[in-house]
């Protein structure tokens, strides 16, 4: 890769730390109640669901609220799906989906997954696209922000019974935030060529006398909220790649700093809220050097072409007139530096979008993403998930600094005592069991669905149960994942890797709000500097390392030095 | 339980009504009012014909074209099937299909000695890429020269018109857009038997 490609990385990489103090600040006035604008949209809908701006729920009320909400939800995209043939806007005459997909989509589209056995162009109604994912595009991506907010209420509030209400949290997070964001951006996206019509599929005569049919929709309105609630649900099967979802570099950068920009905000939104931004801070810069580790070792990995290639004739020599490297599975206009770039993104966020073929990335590429989404998505994370998902690895971090000293661990003021650490642990637990268990279950009742020989079908299938568990929804497409079986345990993995880790976050929140504040101590440990930093990398290495190292070596590396050694599969 | 239920019910029917309908509808609406070409998809008219679109890919064959990638949507550029090949790079089969493409290259272009483009071997992500390097073209400026009767140094500088630097200077890649480049080749130098 070039110095151009590097400077993109840089640019990216600023352009969210200058907007992370924005965002943040927004977010906190919004959160605590000081945004009131729009208030005379927000009062009637409270009055509708039986509830006010000023009636706060204890963490077990306000679980079941996010809950039933989600069980609605889902079952509303089921319907639609399985009904659509008789539903209006179909102007593909999409027949109904069928019932094992249709569990696996509405499950997928509500965990904030957005994991697609099927092909949006293919399978999806206008209607469904508009009414049931993209709504769900919205509404997944503010139930993750509601639960991070009840989290940083547990720490900023003292001797609090209650943590907020979910209904408030959810339906301002919609008005104040996503949706003005969303229609300012989405007209921005079709002035840069992104298409926004409800016109059936268009017939082309090709300038060799061939017919070509091109596949439209609303695309803009669902690409902006995919990347800013990091669901990443493509539109058309090729996801982000295609150049309708994603026509430019330009466009390509909105796509990706929609898709980090809530995420990191939310850093701000935390340290502001308990009353020292450098907390914030603190927890960006850990993210921010997982983030440029996967950056680099994704770009260096892909950036160096494939040998099976360069040995019969193909040039991925770097030149100023190509961007070489792997270009299997990547377009032109994004080249080597772009894609990698993205594909640590898209699963450092639980995103999921792609801009190049995840399944065609070199090996030792095709694991930057895999590590990424092993440990957790805490690397900014999805919208929300990313916070608390960090958070849970800062209590189990400062649990272990405790150890070490020999003193009750604290964090932002409060205690980190027996229930905490018990509830962190469930959480981390959470991702062995979904991404081992349910793979290895996988593996043996359904290995057909495995379409690459050798070490590399391994590396599938791990992939599928990896993106299902931690919500991310990119894959190694390859997988023929739409199976009545795959379609079960992964959704299963999906729900797992979601609910698992809401209910006892919220259950963490509903015990830390409860707590009085302890003030600090020359024996407190602080959280805000470099050493900290330093100790909650290793922690979410270890953690994730020791885990997942054995089926990692299996799959990847196994791939990586074969074709280093010139095996084929 | 029954009240969570319902509120549930209530504001999953409002909020598909505010982000599901009203908000795509109101996008369609504004975007086909101010950028109703990129609305519509960017589609590109000859003759009062639909010939594709200035975003998406299609199939060129004939040698006095440039050709554009390798194609996994479908049967080769299906827009209404997108999707790459999703082979591992170390599959055997990726390797013999690149090795039938380098070759198929070779033949067609017999003047370029040396290792082909990548991207001129390789299928892209979407199968729909409507690029391709400024590599790949100069690859073929030979061949198109020679199919269209016309001098090597023409064409050359013709593609050098046409070849798209990085954007705003710094992101993405160079490339050249091969329905765009071809129908300015047409206008220039019309096939036999085409109009003008």
């Amino acid at each position: 890769m070039d110095a151009t490609g590097i400077l993109q990385i840089l640019l990216y990489v600023a352009l969210i730390v200058a907007l992370t103090p924005l965002a943040g600040g927004i977010m906190a006035r919004l959160y605590e109640g000081k945004l009131t604008f729009l208030s005379w949209i927000e009062r009637p809908i409270y009055r509708l669901c039986g509830t006010s701006a000023e009636r706060e729920q204890h963490w077990t009320g306000y679980a079941l609220s996010l809950l039933a909400f989600n069980l609605v939800g889902a079952l509303a995209v089921y319907g639609l799906q399985r009904l659509q043939f008789w539903l209006p806007l179909n102007p593909g005459g999409m027949a109904a989906v069928p019932a094992d997909l249709a569990f696996n989509t509405a499950v997928s589209f509500t965990t904030n997954t957005n994991w697609q056995a099927y092909g949006g162009e293919t399978s999806m109604s206008y209607l469904t696209q508009m009414a049931g994912l993209s709504v769900q595009n919205f509404v997944s991506a503010a139930t993750g922000m509601a639960v991070a907010v009840v989290l940083i209420r547990g720490f900023a509030r003292q001797s609090a019974r209650s943590v907020g209400n979910f209904t408030v949290d959810l339906t301002r997070t919609v008005l104040y935030l996503l949706l003005p964001i969303c229609v300012v951006g989405a007209l921005a996206l079709v002035w840069l060529g992104v298409p926004q019509n409800l016109s059936p599929y268009i017939e082309a005569t090709t300038l060799e006398g061939g017919k070509q049919i091109i596949a439209q929709g609303p695309v803009a309105s669902q690409m902006m909220i995919k990347h800013l609630g990091t669901n990443g649900g493509g539109f058309f099967n090729a996801n982000a790649a295609h150049p309708y979802e994603n026509p430019s570099a330009v466009v390509n950068l909105i796509h990706m700093v929609a898709i980090f920009v809530l995420g990191a905000g939310l850093t701000n939104t935390f340290g502001r809220m308990v009353g020292d931004t450098r907390q914030g801070w603190a927890i960006l810069a850990a993210m921010g050097l997982l983030f440029l580790a996967g950056v680099g070792a994704a770009s260096w990995a892909d950036a160096a072409g494939n040998p099976a290639l360069a040995a019969i004739g193909v040039d991925q020599m770097t030149s100023p007139w190509q961007a070489g490297g792997n270009m299997e599975g990547k377009e032109v206009r994004f080249g080597i530096a772009l894609s990698a770039l993205f594909a640590t993104i898209t699963t450092a966020a639980s995103c999921g979008a792609v801009i190049a073929m995840h399944d065609s990335l070199m090996p030792l590429a095709g694991l930057v993403p895999m590590v990424n989404m092993m440990l957790g998505e805490v690397v900014v994370g999805g919208v929300g998930a990313g916070l608390y998902g960090m958070l849970v690895f800062v209590i189990l971090s400062v649990f272990i600094a405790g150890l070490m000293v020999g003193r009750t661990p604290e964090y932002v003021g409060k205690k980190i005592e027996a229930r905490e650490m018990k509830l962190a642990v469930l959480v981390i637990l959470v991702f062995p069991i979904g991404i081992l268990g349910l793979g290895a279950l996988a593996l043996l009742t359904g290995p057909e669905a495995i379409a690459a020989p050798g070490p590399h079908g391994l590396s599938q299938l791990l992939y599928a149960y990896t993106s299902a568990t931690a919500n991310n929804g990119s894959a190694f497409a390859g997988f023929g994942a739409n199976t009545v079986l795959h379609n079960t345990l992964l959704g299963l993995a999906m729900l797992l890797g979601r609910f698992m880790v809401i209910v006892p976050t919220l259950a963490i929140a509903g015990a830390l709000a409860a707590k009085k504040a302890v003030p600090t101590s020359s024996g407190t440990l602080p959280t805000h500097g470099w050493l900290f930093v330093g100790l909650l990398v290793s922690v979410v290495l270890v953690v994730g390392g020791l885990t997942f190292f054995p089926v990692i070596a299996l799959g990847p590396v196994v791939e990586h030095l074969s074709l280093a050694a010139g095996t084929l599969f | 339980m029954w009240t969570h239920l319902r509120s549930a019910l209530v504001l999953v029917v409002i909020m598909t009504a505010l982000t599901g309908l009203a908000y795509p509808l109101a996008v369609t609406g504004l975007a086909a009012m101010v950028f109703p070409w990129q609305a519509g998809g960017s589609l590109i008219e000859k003759d009062g014909h639909v010939v594709g679109s200035a975003l998406i890919g299609q199939k060129f064959d004939n040698p006095a074209y440039f050709h554009g990638r390798p194609s996994a949507a479908g049967d080769g550029y299906d827009a209404a099937s997108s999707g790459g090949s999703n082979l591992a790079p170390s599959s055997r089969k990726l390797v013999d299909d690149v090795a039938a493409r380098v070759a198929a290259a070779r033949q067609a272009n017999p003047d370029e000695k040396g290792g082909v483009p990548a991207d001129l071997v390789t299928t892209s992500a979407s199968g729909l890429d409507p690029h391709i390097t400024p590599a790949a073209a100069a690859y073929q400026v030979k061949r198109v020269a020679a199919a269209r009767h016309v001098q090597v140094e023409e064409v050359r500088q013709l593609l050098a018109q046409h070849t798209e630097g990085r954007e705003l200077g710094l992101l993405g890649e160079p490339r050249v857009n091969v329905l765009k480049l071809n129908l300015v080749l047409d206008a220039r130098w019309p096939l036999r038997g085409q109009g003008d």
